[in-house]
């Protein structure tokens, strides 16, 4: 379940929404899709090139302008050679030179064209799923965790070029646990906590023991890992279900005051980041 | 050839001895079984072998004609016997017909394949479209009607539907013939073609209207799990809809599990051509069956218990074949 949840991401930029599992972020970029289950209830807006995304508009524009980058190997035919896939998602241009050109740039030998899904090792079966999205010339690209499995130089190749991709006036949504890897190539990171967004930084902000970062969850979660001070946070993420009436993160903040339990904080500017908390500075 | 290509042979060469070594155990315990079941039931061979006359047939003839048959013996030196003639392929001569078990089996096999091929490929073309149809438009109107169809059917007997389509069809309708498989009383150089399709119609749409219902609900469950899937959902995504996700990711997964289905349902297909075929006086196998069941005709009941056994093994070695050479998982399986 997601629930107020602010983000943008513009052109030129990459925006990393991270966050725990379960914190909603694959339903996220389901829901930019249009695909989502046909029972899902979905309200708010999405907006794209300043004009509001309608399902119409998203069925028009996923696949050329918006791609995916899904999670596993499950999200490709089972019965259909990965080559062939890959040039279906070619929209303009020649496609069997595309296919080509993005395996060799990923380092898919020759033969793995002619490969079924089941016979890809994990890593090769991530680099074709990032494939289909690079060849498709879109836009914008929401890579959903396209990074596990993968081994550091590949993670480094396709970060790269993710970065590329930005820089030559796209927009790339990267969705990861990942926090260090996606610091590398961000320009903003958005924290998820249970279906909405606390805050969006700077990915420069994400130092030292996160003084400079504005919500308790994203300093807790920044301080959680190994390579800072390893301290996780008490408590875990509340269920959908029993969501609490107030700040979401109340129940595990050190923050956390009477106040907090009255209503969920609106989204706030602050220190060119916006941030979801009363008590932040 | 190929390291792959030469692996591919040695595994096909042990699926085609572990199938033989199958067929040769299931139908020996089918021999047995059906012998001693035969065995016990109350059917006279004697008396089915001599009919109506047997009231002149007095107590020290039938002793002879038991003698004559080994009717005597004990019943395993009856079952040995009975096997090896099998072995050497002689299945006995039929007592009603009064000519060789396979020959018969055989002339009756050709008028009922033709009944069969034709029932099969109605139900199954039109079985998978329905399917497909009512899957891809689930939840729709035109699937709850072809569901509601399906349901309907699935639960109507065969014979029913013979008889009615007879009622409608031939007696009231008078478009086709009641039954049988030629005209009446026309010599055998006289019957054409379009004679001995305006004799298979009738049957073979009463088999197939109900063959349809379920190669239908199975297609449409199977393809509602395929249009559920990641892979369909990633398809979307990159922007294919409507008729190209169908052919491109659609018929491709579900067309191996529907012919394999379709070959795996002979057993259904013999069963259905045994009701229609008695309904419309079609001579075909299934007709046989019944006759040879009633008027006990022992020899003829056992052939065509063998018979069938491997026509129905032979359906579900088809269908194994084919996802062991046609799915890429199973062919291709060792390259990793």
């Amino acid at each position: 379940m997601i629930s107020s949840l602010n983000i943008s991401v513009e052109a030129g930029e990459i925006l990393a929404v991270v966050g725990a599992s379960g914190s909603g972020k694959s339903l996220l970029a389901h829901a930019i899709l249009g695909i989502l289950p046909s029972n899902a209830k979905v309200s708010g807006t999405i907006k794209f090139n300043g004009e509001i995304l309608t399902s119409a508009r998203q069925e028009a524009l996923r696949g050329r302008e918006i791609a995916l980058v899904p999670q596993s190997v499950n999200y490709l035919d089972p019965l259909m050679r990965v080559g062939k896939q890959v040039r279906t998602s070619v929209k303009k241009g020649n496609e069997a030179k595309a296919q080509r050109e993005v395996f060799e740039r990923y380092r898919l030998k020759s033969d793995v064209d002619k490969m079924y899904p089941f016979q890809l090792s994990g890593g090769m079966a991530r680099r074709t799923l990032l494939s289909t999205a690079m060849v498709s010339g879109a836009r914008v690209i929401i890579a959903d965790e396209p990074t596990p499995g993968l081994d550091p130089a590949v993670i480094n190749e396709a970060l790269n070029h993710f970065r590329d991709v930005a820089d030559n006036g796209n927009a790339v949504m990267l969705i990861t646990h990942d926090i260090e890897s996606a610091l590398k190539i961000a320009d903003k990171i958005a924290v998820l906590y249970a279906g909405s967004t606390v805050e969006v930084a700077p990915a420069n902000n994400f130092t030292g023991n996160g003084e400079k970062l504005r919500h308790p969850y994203s300093k807790g979660l920044w301080r959680a890992l190994p390579q800072n001070e390893f301290i996780p946070i008490p408590g875990s993420q509340p269920h959908p279900s029993t969501l609490p009436s107030g700040c979401l993160f109340e129940p595990r903040c050190v923050k956390a005051t009477l106040e907090c339990t009255k209503a969920q904080p609106v989204m706030r500017e602050l220190r060119n980041g916006i941030v979801r908390c009363i008590h932040a500075t | 050839m190929t390291k792959v290509d030469k692996n591919f042979y040695i595994k096909l060469g042990k699926f085609f001895l572990l199938k033989s070594f199958r067929i040769a155990t299931l139908l020996f315990a089918i021999c047995i079984i059906s012998f001693l079941l035969i065995k016990n039931s109350p059917i006279d061979p004697i008396q089915a072998y001599i009919g109506a006359d047997m009231l002149t047939v007095g107590p020290e003839q039938r002793e002879r004609i038991a003698e004559y048959w080994g009717l005597n013996l004990p019943v395993m030196v009856q079952f040995w016997n009975w096997l090896s003639a099998l072995l050497t392929g002689d299945l006995g001569t039929s007592m009603i017909y009064r000519s060789p078990v396979s020959e018969i089996i055989s002339e009756r096999f050709i008028h009922s394949l033709v009944l069969m091929i034709a029932a099969w490929l109605l139900s199954g073309i039109f079985g998978f479209a329905m399917g497909v149809i009512a899957a891809m438009k689930k939840d729709t109107w035109i699937d709850k009607i072809i569901v509601w169809y399906c349901y309907t059917l699935a639960s109507t007997p065969t014979f029913w539907v013979g008889l009615l389509m007879l009622i409608i069809f031939a007696v009231w309708l008078g478009w086709f013939p009641i039954g049988l498989s030629v005209p009446v009383g026309s010599l055998a150089e006289d019957v054409s073609i379009a004679d001995r399709l305006r004799h298979l119609i009738l049957p073979a749409v009463t088999l197939s209207i109900v063959g349809v219902a379920n190669v239908a609900l199975h297609t449409r469950q199977k393809m509602i799990d395929v249009l559920a899937s990641d892979y369909v959902l990633f398809a979307k995504a990159r922007g294919e809809r409507g008729f190209v996700l169908f052919w491109r990711h659609g018929l491709r997964n579900i067309a191996l599990p529907a012919v394999t289905l379709q070959f795996a349902a002979f057993s259904e297909l013999f069963g259905g051509a045994v009701l229609a075929e008695q309904v419309f006086s079609y001579p075909g196998l299934g007709q046989a069956t019944v006759e040879a069941g009633l008027r006990g005709d022992v020899p003829l009941l056992l052939g065509l218990v063998i018979f069938s056994t491997i026509f129905i093994f032979a359906g579900n070695l088809i269908a194994d074949l084919i996802y062991y050479v046609v799915d890429p998982r199973t062919r291709e399986g060792w390259r990793i």
